[in-house]
C-alpha cells in the first residue's frame, strides 16, 4: 500500500490559469501572440512560415519538413514544454486552389499555454508529413483518422491504417471536398460491396498471423471456417 | 461461524505498480473476524510447462460488456493478454461530413447523437465554440442555464458509468440506484427542453428554451435528495472488498504516460494530473465557483472510480451554487445577426425585416477564421474545432473526442493482465462509441 487516495485539490482555481476567454476580452484578429511563437521564429527561421493571432489564439505556419524536429523542440525545451497534444486533424477549404492543412493543436500543461501549429501541403503532390507518434503516443490514433479521412500519409507511424472506415474501403477519402456526401458509388454498388465483404478481411494480416492456432482445429471447425460458411445467421 | 459481518473494512489505497512498472495484483483473502487482508503478490509471469501457443479470441462488436460496438481481438496466452487490436468505426455516420453541409444552428442536433450520454453538454459545447467563432455573447442568465446543464449532464453520464461498470464487475444494486437519479434527471430536462435524450437545447446565441416556472424548486429538490444516492454506492462499493479486488492494480497509467497518451478527464486526474479545462481553460464563469478537482494517485481502475465519485459531488456542488446566483433576464442574445428579432418587429422594423430575411434564407454567416474551444466533458477534454470562410456553412467541423484518444491507450492498460480484467479496464475509460465513431 502506498500513498493514500487524496480526494480534493483546495482551493478554487488553479492559479497558472489564464484569464477565460471570451469575445468581451478578444478582438478577431491580432492580439496577443502565444510567446512561443517568437521562440519559434527565432530559433528555427527558415522552417518558420508566419503567424497569426484568431480570437486569441495563436496560429504557427510551419514548413512541412520541419514537423517533427520542430514539435520536437516545442515538447521537450523546458522553456515551452508542450506535453499534451489535443488534436491531429486537418483541413480542406472550399476553393480548390488553396491548399490543404495539417493542424496541431498543442498544449502546455506545465504553462497552461495553447498554440496551433499548421502545414500546407500542396494538394497537386503526394499529401505527406513527418508522423508526431514518437513524440506523443496521442497521435497514434488522431494520425489513423487522418489518413483515413484525407488521404495524408504519416511519415513514420508505425500502424497507418484506416480506423473508421473499414480496410477494403475502395470510394476515397471521405472528408476530401472532391468526396460527395452521398458516398462516390451508387448505392447499388455500395450495397454490392457491402455483401460481398468476408468477415474475415476485418483482421489485418498482422492479426492473422497469430491465427496460427487454425491447422490444429478439429476438420469439421477447419471445414466450416474455410468454406465461409456462415454461422449464428 | 458468525456470517453476519459481511462488510469488510480494508485499507485505502492501491498497490500500484512493483519496480519493473508492471501492475502488482493483490490477491485478498477473508480473516476470520471478516476482515481483507492482502496475501503476498505472486510472482508475474507464465509458467513455463504452462506457456503453450497463443491464442485469438474475439471479443465483440455485440457485447455488452464492451459498451458498444467495440471489438477488441485479443492474443491470449493462457489467460494473460499479450497483445490488444482494438477495432472502431461500426457506428461511423460522418458527422463531422454532414456538418460541413449545414448551417451552424443545423449541426446542434447532430451534436446530441454523437455522445449520446452527454448530449445536453455537447449542444452547450458547441454553441460556445460557434458563438466565439461568431464574436457574439449571451446573457448572465443563458451562461448560467448552461452551466447547470453542462453539470447536469455530467451527472447522467458519470451515473450510466458507475452502474454499467458495477453490472459489469457483477454488483447489480447501484445500477439501480444510479439509474434512479439518472431518471429523475432526464425528467428535469425533459420538463425544460422537451426531449430526454435528444435535447437540442441550445442555440447559437442562446437557449431554445427557459427553464419553466417552478424548474428550480425541482433542481434544488433533487440537489438535496442526490448525494444520499451517492454516499449509498460509495458506501456499498468503496471500501468493499470484492470490489478493491476487482479494480486495484488494473490498466494503471503514470502521470507521464497518461500525458503522453492525451488521456483526458477522469483517466487523466486519477493517474495524478490536476487539469481540468474548467480550472485551466475557463469557460462559462467557471473560474466564478468554487468547487475542487479530484486527483487520484495510481491511475488505476479503482482510481478511476474514486475520482468519478467525487466529481459527482463537486457536480452537485456547483449546481446548488449556479442554481443560487441564477439571475432574472433574457436567455437569448440581443444580436440579431445569429437570433430572430420578436415577429411583431420584423412586421414593422425594417432593419429588423433584414435580419429576419438574412437569417431565414442564408442563415447566419460568422466572420472567416477558426477557433478550438476545449469544454469539460464528462469523459475528458472535448474540444470542438471550427473553420469558417465566411460562409453560413462550416468548412470543418471538427471533434475532438476524448474517449477516442482516451480509448486508444487501451491497448497498453490491457496487456499483461487477465482477459476478465479486460472488462474492468475496458469500463473504466467510460467509453461511448457514438462519440468514438461519430
Amino acid at each position: 500500500m502506498n500513498v493514500p487516495f487524496s480526494p480534493v485539490l483546495p482551493g478554487s482555481a488553479n492559479p497558472g490559469a489564464p484569464a477565460p476567454a471570451t469575445p468581451r476580452n478578444l478582438p478577431q484578429r491580432g492580439g496577443e501572440p502565444n510567446p512561443s511563437a517568437a521562440a519559434i521564429a527565432a530559433k528555427f527561421g527558415k522552417s518558420f512560415l508566419r503567424t497569426e493571432v484568431v480570437w486569441g489564439e495563436t496560429n504557427v505556419y510551419i514548413q512541412a519538413s520541419a514537423v517533427s524536429e520542430i514539435i520536437r523542440w516545442l515538447h521537450d525545451d523546458a522553456s515551452q514544454q508542450y506535453d499534451y497534444l489535443s488534436d491531429v486533424t486537418a483541413v480542406e477549404f472550399r476553393d480548390p486552389e488553396q491548399p490543404l492543412e495539417v493542424v496541431w493543436h498543442l498544449r502546455s500543461l506545465p504553462y497552461r499555454r495553447f498554440l496551433r501549429v499548421k502545414v500546407s501541403l500542396d494538394k497537386r503532390v503526394k499529401l505527406e508529413v513527418d508522423s508526431v507518434w514518437p513524440i506523443y503516443k496521442a497521435a497514434n490514433w488522431l494520425e489513423r483518422e487522418c489518413f483515413d479521412m484525407f488521404g495524408i500519409t504519416f511519415n513514420g507511424h508505425p500502424d497507418l491504417r484506416r480506423i473508421l472506415m473499414w480496410e477494403s474501403y475502395r470510394e476515397g477519402f471521405p472528408l476530401r471536398k472532391d468526396f460527395p456526401l452521398r458516398g462516390r458509388f451508387s448505392r447499388a454498388e455500395q450495397l454490392r460491396q457491402a455483401l460481398s465483404i468476408t468477415t474475415e478481411g476485418r483482421y489485418s494480416m498482422e492479426e492473422l498471423s497469430v491465427a496460427q492456432a487454425f491447422e490444429d482445429l478439429p476438420d469439421d471447425m477447419r471445414r466450416r471456417l474455410a468454406g465461409g460458411e456462415r454461422t449464428g445467421e | 461461524m458468525a456470517t453476519t459481518t459481511r462488510t469488510v473494512e480494508v485499507a485505502l489505497g492501491t498497490a500500484g505498480v512493483d519496480s519493473d512498472g508492471r501492475a502488482v495484483r493483490t490477491p485478498m483473502t477473508v480473516t476470520e473476524n471478516g476482515s481483507v487482508t492482502t496475501l503476498e503478490p505472486p510472482a508475474m509471469g507464465v509458467a513455463p510447462e504452462l506457456a503453450g501457443e497463443h491464442m485469438l479470441i474475439n471479443i465483440g462488436p455485440q457485447h455488452p460488456a464492451t459498451h458498444g460496438v467495440l471489438r477488441l481481438v485479443l492474443e491470449l496466452d493462457g489467460e494473460t493478454v499479450v497483445r490488444c487490436v482494438p477495432h472502431i468505426g461500426y457506428l461511423h455516420c460522418g458527422f463531422e461530413k454532414i456538418g460541413e453541409y449545414r448551417q451552424y444552428n443545423q449541426v446542434i442536433p447532430w451534436t446530441d447523437r454523437e455522445d449520446y450520454l452527454n448530449s445536453i453538454g455537447n449542444n452547450v459545447a458547441f454553441s460556445i465554440g460557434a458563438e466565439r467563432l461568431f464574436g457574439v455573447e449571451v446573457p448572465p442568465r443563458c451562461t448560467v442555464l448552461r452551466v447547470i446543464a453542462m453539470e447536469l449532464s455530467r451527472i447522467i453520464s458519470h451515473l450510466v458509468w458507475l452502474g454499467t461498470t458495477c453490472i459489469d464487475l457483477g454488483a447489480f444494486t447501484p445500477f439501480l440506484w444510479s439509474f434512479q437519479e439518472r431518471e429523475n434527471v432526464y425528467n428535469l430536462l425533459e420538463s425544460w427542453v422537451g426531449a430526454r435524450l435528444t435535447t437540442s437545447a441550445t442555440r447559437v446565441g442562446g437557449m431554445a428554451a427557459d427553464i419553466p416556472e417552478g424548474w428550480t424548486d425541482q433542481l434544488r429538490h433533487f440537489i438535496r435528495t442526490f448525494p444520499k444516492t451517492v454516499d449509498e454506492c460509495d458506501r456499498m462499493l468503496t471500501k468493499n472488498g470484492i470490489w478493491i479486488g476487482r479494480t486495484t492494480a488494473l490498466g494503471v497509467m503514470s502521470a507521464d504516460e497518461a500525458i503522453n497518451y492525451g488521456l483526458s478527464g477522469p483517466m487523466l486526474r486519477a493517474s495524478g494530473v490536476a487539469y481540468d479545462v474548467r480550472k485551466d481553460f475557463p469557460y462559462l464563469d467557471y473560474e466564478t465557483y468554487d468547487f475542487d478537482v479530484p486527483v487520484g494517485s495510481n491511475g488505476d481502475v479503482y482510481d478511476r472510480f474514486l475520482v468519478r465519485v467525487e466529481e459527482l459531488r463537486q457536480s452537485t456542488r456547483i449546481l446548488a451554487q449556479a442554481v443560487d446566483r441564477l439571475p432574472d433576464g433574457p436567455v437569448n442574445s440581443s444580436d440579431h445577426r445569429v437570433i430572430l428579432p420578436p415577429k411583431s418587429r420584423a412586421m414593422s422594423d425594417m432593419e429588423s425585416m433584414i435580419h429576419h430575411f438574412k437569417q431565414v434564407m442564408e442563415g447566419p454567416r460568422p466572420p472567416i477564421g477558426e477557433v478550438y474551444v476545449p469544454v469539460e466533458s464528462p469523459k475528458g477534454e472535448k474540444g470542438y474545432y471550427f473553420v469558417s470562410d465566411g460562409t453560413a456553412k462550416p468548412v470543418r467541423w471538427r471533434i475532438r473526442p476524448p474517449s477516442y484518444v482516451n480509448l486508444s491507450a487501451i491497448a497498453k492498460m490491457v496487456e499483461g493482465h487477465l482477459l476478465s480484467d479486460v472488462i474492468a479496464i475496458n469500463a473504466s475509460i467510460d467509453i461511448v462509441m457514438g462519440e468514438i465513431d461519430r
